[in-house]
């Protein structure tokens, strides 16, 4: 083992890793701090990549978690484009690409995930991408405009976003999903239709129970989608959004406990107490589902860069979060609280058609999930109400004359 | 430019130069100034970012937007001054703005 003031390693330098860096300064943590990143930038958001940045509303500067210079004078070590390959855990050490080794008291693995690919002929075509990483986005901006269309792989929220900026780019957009609805992995059915008839009012249409056979490609470069019916989508450009996979082999091994993800306590500590990890790679807790989840979500990459930093400072525990997330598309904003499972009904305050409206997933008369379009009071009253597990006045909810503050106090 | 001071719940001042256009809040989160969240990086989707504005500059600063009043609605200890500091944009005319933090933004 190392001699003690090795500090805090941080493997990851995505939303959690660098996150978790500032929370640690904050905590006036004071030992010494060191994040290895992949990427060749410093820590940015991943969010807008899809949204407002895609659409050219949002800056580099503003997809940086920090400004360069928060690092040096933080005494933080950011080391980019820098890979690390395996932790000795009996040592305290992570060994690097080029066979360097880093000593750590602590270790936090913020490794994220990536991209799920298709394996299928024409996939290596250029055009043919993922949307995961900043690089990625330029490519794909660089790909949109007038008279350019866009084949969109995957009727989930990331795809949803990059049609939606599409439009707003000028470009043409078809959706190609291999359910027979959009959405099919995370909403209700009553939510994929509003977003399909949405994006179809804008432009965009829709390949829905579709299977892909393959990739169509003139000079290299992507012309179509191949379906196995016969027919070949055209297309300029084809973003692939089928879900993401942790990235947790280093963990795996070292031998930490995996299973879709790094097994994690309400501190993000693995089951070795010099390990933590956080983000999209890890595998957590859910007390108010009884049942441990991977999220996919910057809130989630947050709660957990909150629980490491205080637990490595020494601070109070955090208060417990109740999951969630947002998307934006056009004029919609989409948020999301809870976890749609144990549930036995659904209840719709609102109407659709005046795309304001909320979808609330009860257990008797308990709130578990909410999906809020344009209905920010549904969304913020709801996720206070899952966390309370307080029943609810059902004839109440449903009513929108009744205020949300009013079904919240009962 | 302009100079803002944020003050956390305890008391503790920071006092920054904040580039005009940034938000209130980025103008915090870029010099990691602690008691300012701001989970979904200003897209008036969390409501982690609430401050409440010194009375000397309620005007200045706009009034909250129907998003934000309805987000607001439903945060901690909201007072007449409060607003989501994701939705108040830097100008010259703030040089000078204080704001102070919430004991808590979850």
């Amino acid at each position: 083992m190392n001699e003690p003031g090795a500090g805090v390693v941080i493997v990851g330098g995505g939303h959690a890793g660098g996150s978790a860096a500032a929370f640690l300064r904050q905590d006036e943590y004071e030992g010494p701090i060191t994040i290895i990143g992949e990427e060749p930038i410093a820590p940015y958001q991943r969010p807008p990549l899809s949204k407002a940045w895609l659409k050219g509303e949002a800056d580099a500067d503003s997809l940086a978690l920090r400004p360069d210079s928060f690092y040096a004078e933080a005494h933080i070590a950011l080391r980019l484009s820098t890979t690390a390959i395996s932790i000795q855990r009996a040592a305290r050490t992570v060994t690097l690409e080029g066979g360097e080794t880093v000593a750590y008291d602590t270790l936090i693995l913020a490794t994220g995930a990536r991209a799920r690919t298709l394996d299928l002929p024409g996939a290596d075509l250029e055009g043919v991408q993922v949307l995961r990483s900043a690089a990625d986005a330029e490519v794909l901006k660089l790909a949109l405009g007038p008279g350019k269309r866009l084949a969109v792989i995957g009727g989930g929220y990331i795809g949803l976003e990059a049609a939606a900026s599409a439009r707003a780019l000028g470009a043409e957009a078809v959706v190609i999903e291999a359910l027979p609805r959009i959405l099919a992995r995370s909403s209700c059915e009553l939510l994929s239709d509003f977003f399909t008839d949405y994006h179809k009012a804008r432009g965009v249409t829709f390949e829905l129970g579709a299977t892909i056979v393959g990739f169509a490609g003139e000079r290299g470069h992507v012309t179509g989608v191949k379906l196995a019916d016969g027919r070949v989508i055209a297309c300029d450009d084809a973003v692939v959004g089928i879900g993401i996979i942790p990235n947790d082999e280093l963990a795996r091994d070292a031998g930490l406990e995996c299973s879709n993800g790094v097994v994690v306590d309400l501190e993000a500590r693995s089951a070795d107490p010099a390990i933590f990890a956080i983000g999209d790679v890890t595998q957590r807790p859910l007390p108010l589902y009884a049942r441990s989840h991977r999220l996919e979500s910057v809130a989630n990459a947050l709660e957990q860069a909150r629980q490491a930093a205080a637990a490595i400072a020494g601070r109070p525990a955090p208060p417990h979060e109740v999951t969630w997330n947002w998307s934006d598309q056009y004029d919609i904003k989409l948020q999301l609280a809870g976890l749609a499972v144990d549930t036995d009904d659904i209840l719709v305050r609102g109407d659709p058609a005046t795309a304001k409206f909320a979808v609330f997933h009860l257990k008797g008369s308990v709130i578990r999930a909410v999906e809020a379009i344009n209905a920010p009071a549904e969304f913020m009253a709801g996720r206070q109400l899952i966390g309370s597990q307080k029943p609810i006045d059902r004839a109440k909810l449903a009513d929108r004359a009744v205020s949300m503050k009013e079904v919240a106090v009962r | 430019m302009a100079k803002i001071t944020y003050v956390e719940f305890n008391g503790k001042e920071h006092v920054v130069d904040v580039k005009t256009g940034l938000s209130v809040m980025e103008g915090a989160v870029k010099n990691n100034i602690p008691g300012i969240d701001a989970d979904c990086g200003g897209a008036c989707a969390c409501a982690t970012c609430h401050v409440y504005v010194d009375q000397a500059w309620v005007d200045k600063t706009g009034s909250q937007s129907a998003m934000e009043e309805s987000m607001l609605d439903f945060a901690e200890n909201v007072e007449p001054n409060s607003r989501l500091s994701c939705q108040i944009k830097v100008t010259d005319e703030l040089e000078g703005l204080v704001v102070r933090m919430p004991q808590s933004q979850h």
